[in-house]
């Protein structure tokens, strides 16, 4: 238990490691100088007040010191939880402008991620090898999972926002309404939720759906059913069985499945203005602002590691071979 | 089988007799008959013959301004005009040909890296299998759009190329991993023994006996890296991170939501890029499970 835990845990600091890595080489070591991108964008008259600006870009950014000593400031930086200046919303500090951010983003990945993939594996298994259902839940299921998530967003805000005004087309609260605790701006925060979420939902859904049918074909055709089948059990049973086997490769999909649904969430959110990390990127693309969009991707690491590990606690429930292997091997 | 052969003009009874290691006939057989594959093979098709004759029949600039602002679809704009007044049919065969210029290179590339280092890992076992298994765990976490979100940002000039390139080698790790536990399984079988014990060199033995008797799922690989890809891509673009110049499917619908079309009603601009990707990449599945039931006989419906 403690080996795989140690094992795991070795992989995701490796990851961490190299993740930042990047994201402090990536700007350093990039074909063209954003310093001087920076520069060009505000024009100087004379090459002396050019060189003075120069000076003082390196300077902030920390570019006059030699390439490790760069490399072990940036990790004491990030360690103090100091990721810069946002360029965007001067004078606000990175972190705090991405830890506003940040809840919108989870409130709408967490319950679409779980949601989805908790009635995707129902439906699935529900489909597989029936013949009324699977003829509609097959195709349905490989349309949505095709579906690109903002053409999906797009689709539903211009039918069901724009068209029939059923909920409001973009952010994250009306600006008629004061943030408080009421229960009048819960009801308005979950109307504008409401939409992005269901195009997450709709296109993981179908992916998940598909999976789980196909995994529960692959078990019904195992020697261990036809066996069962063979000694007369019920037809429930059976299916009992394969579900419980064929949820594993679930339960990893999941994990592999994260970074796309992230992604998803992103575009999904600048679809509805939605104001989340997504739209946080948007805004950072658009002023050219690399310390937020460096600090972006650095929450998004995190956030993704941290629930891969949740995963393999999931894994290690859920699967009891795992834990017997691992008991077996301590013994 | 006769008739073919004597079709040919081959006349060697011994050689008819025994048993036909070529799968061609078979597949072939199959193929024809597997409904799904046939589906996706003409919505694919179909799709790809759009984006290499679409551009004669637009010639020019798929950006210029050319008619009238958000016209519906007419005889003389078949997709109907942007609030600028670009033809939409334009920008969609243009962004359409970027689309299968992209997956076709970006799921190449990553093909081509997950088989090298699923070969190599599963194949050889021990330290390199641990230490390349470690290396491909660690790109597998990091999330694909989030790496390339930073490299885009900085690289100032980008083409398709430069997309498919960063796609390419940032999504590779699942094709390897699961291309190692073919590898593994396979070398573990006896012919792979005898090849060894002949003394045929390692890549000889990866080439010859081990990649041909997975090349189904070598080539279903590829075809989900090739969807994956599209779809990656077209996020990319439509964050506005997509090739600087030009026209492309998530651009457009970037642009679209920009210029507040939906706002506006203007439907054309925004169904045709999303729906263009979605029969590509849908079309690519249903073909890539057509396939997996005429390579799999477990899973062939009766």
């Amino acid at each position: 238990m403690r080996r795989y835990f140690l094992r795991k845990l070795l992989i995701y600091l490796a990851t961490f490691v190299v993740a930042v890595t990047i994201d402090w080489a990536i700007p350093r070591f990039m074909p063209g100088d954003p310093v001087q991108t920076l520069i060009s964008r505000v024009p100087a008259g004379d090459p002396e007040s050019a060189r003075a600006i120069t000076e003082y870009y390196n300077s902030v950014f920390g570019l006059d010191v030699p390439i490790w000593q760069q490399y072990l400031n940036f990790w004491s930086s990030l360690l103090h939880g100091d990721l810069g200046i946002s360029v965007y919303a001067f004078p606000q500090s990175v972190t705090s402008v991405i830890w506003h951010a940040i809840p919108y983003t989870l409130g709408l990945l967490i319950p679409a991620i779980l949601i989805s993939w908790w009635a995707g594996n129902k439906f699935g298994a529900l489909a597989a090898r029936r013949k009324s259902l699977d003829n509609t839940v097959l195709p349905v299921g490989y349309v949505l999972s095709a579906t690109p998530y903002m053409w999906l967003g797009i689709l539903l805000a211009w039918g069901l926002a724009s068209e029939l005004q059923w909920f409001p087309i973009s952010g994250g609260y009306s600006l008629s309404v004061e943030p408080n605790l009421s229960l009048s701006f819960v009801w308005d925060l979950l109307n504008h939720w409401f939409l992005p979420f269901l195009s997450l939902f709709l296109v993981a859904f179908g992916g998940w759906a598909i999976g789980m049918r196909n995994m529960i074909i692959y078990e019904l055709e195992s020697d261990y059913a036809h066996y069962l089948e063979a000694l007369g059990a019920p037809q429930r049973l059976v299916r009992r069985y394969a579900f419980r086997n064929a949820v594993l490769p679930q339960v990893t999909g999941l994990a592999l499945q994260l970074g796309v649904i992230v992604a998803g969430c992103l575009v999904t959110e600048i679809v509805f203005s939605y104001p989340g990390l997504g739209h946080l990127i948007l805004e950072a693309i658009r002023n050219q602002d690399y310390f937020l969009l460096q600090g972006s991707f650095l929450f998004i690491i995190v956030g993704v590691l941290v629930a891969n590990f949740l995963v393999d606690i999931a894994y290690l429930v859920l699967d009891p071979r795992t834990r017997a292997g691992m008991q077996g091997g301590r013994a | 089988m006769t008739t073919s052969a004597r079709d040919v003009g081959v006349a060697e009874p011994e050689l008819a007799a025994l048993p036909a290691p070529r799968r061609g006939p078979e597949f072939l057989y199959f193929a024809r008959r597997n409904v799904k594959l046939l589906i996706g093979v003409s919505i694919v098709g179909l799709m790809l013959l759009l984006a290499i004759i679409g551009p004669f029949l637009v010639p020019g600039d798929p950006n210029a301004y050319v008619g009238p602002s958000a016209e519906a679809p007419s005889s003389a704009y078949w997709f109907g005009t942007t609030t600028f007044g670009q033809d939409v049919f334009a920008q969609f065969v243009h962004g359409l040909r970027n689309t299968f210029l992209v997956g076709a290179l970006a799921g190449g590339i990553a093909a081509a890296i997950g088989m090298v280092v699923g070969f190599t890992a599963g194949y050889r076992g021990g330290v390199v299998d641990e230490g390349l298994s470690a290396f491909t765990n660690v790109i597998l976490v990091i999330p694909t759009l989030a790496v390339m979100l930073i490299v885009a940002a900085y690289l100032t000039v980008r083409g398709v190329v430069v997309e498919a390139l960063l796609i390419g080698f940032t999504s590779w790790p699942w094709a390897a991993r699961a291309i190692r536990a073919q590898t593994f399984s396979l070398t573990a079988r006896e012919f792979v023994d005898v090849a060894r014990l002949s003394g045929m060199p390692s890549r000889r033995i990866i080439f010859r006996e081990i990649a041909p008797n997975m090349s189904s799922y070598l080539f279903m690989t590829f075809i989900l890296l090739f969807g994956g890809a599209v779809l990656i891509a077209a996020t990319l673009d439509f964050i506005g991170l997509g090739p600087t110049q030009g026209t492309s499917l998530g651009l457009m619908m970037n642009n679209a939501v920009l210029w507040s079309a939906l706002q506006l009603g203007v439907w054309w601009w925004f169904v045709p890029p999303g729906l263009g990707i979605m029969a590509i990449v849908g079309g690519l599945y249903i073909m890539n499970v057509g396939l997996d039931e005429v390579f799999n006989p477990k899973l062939r419906e009766t």
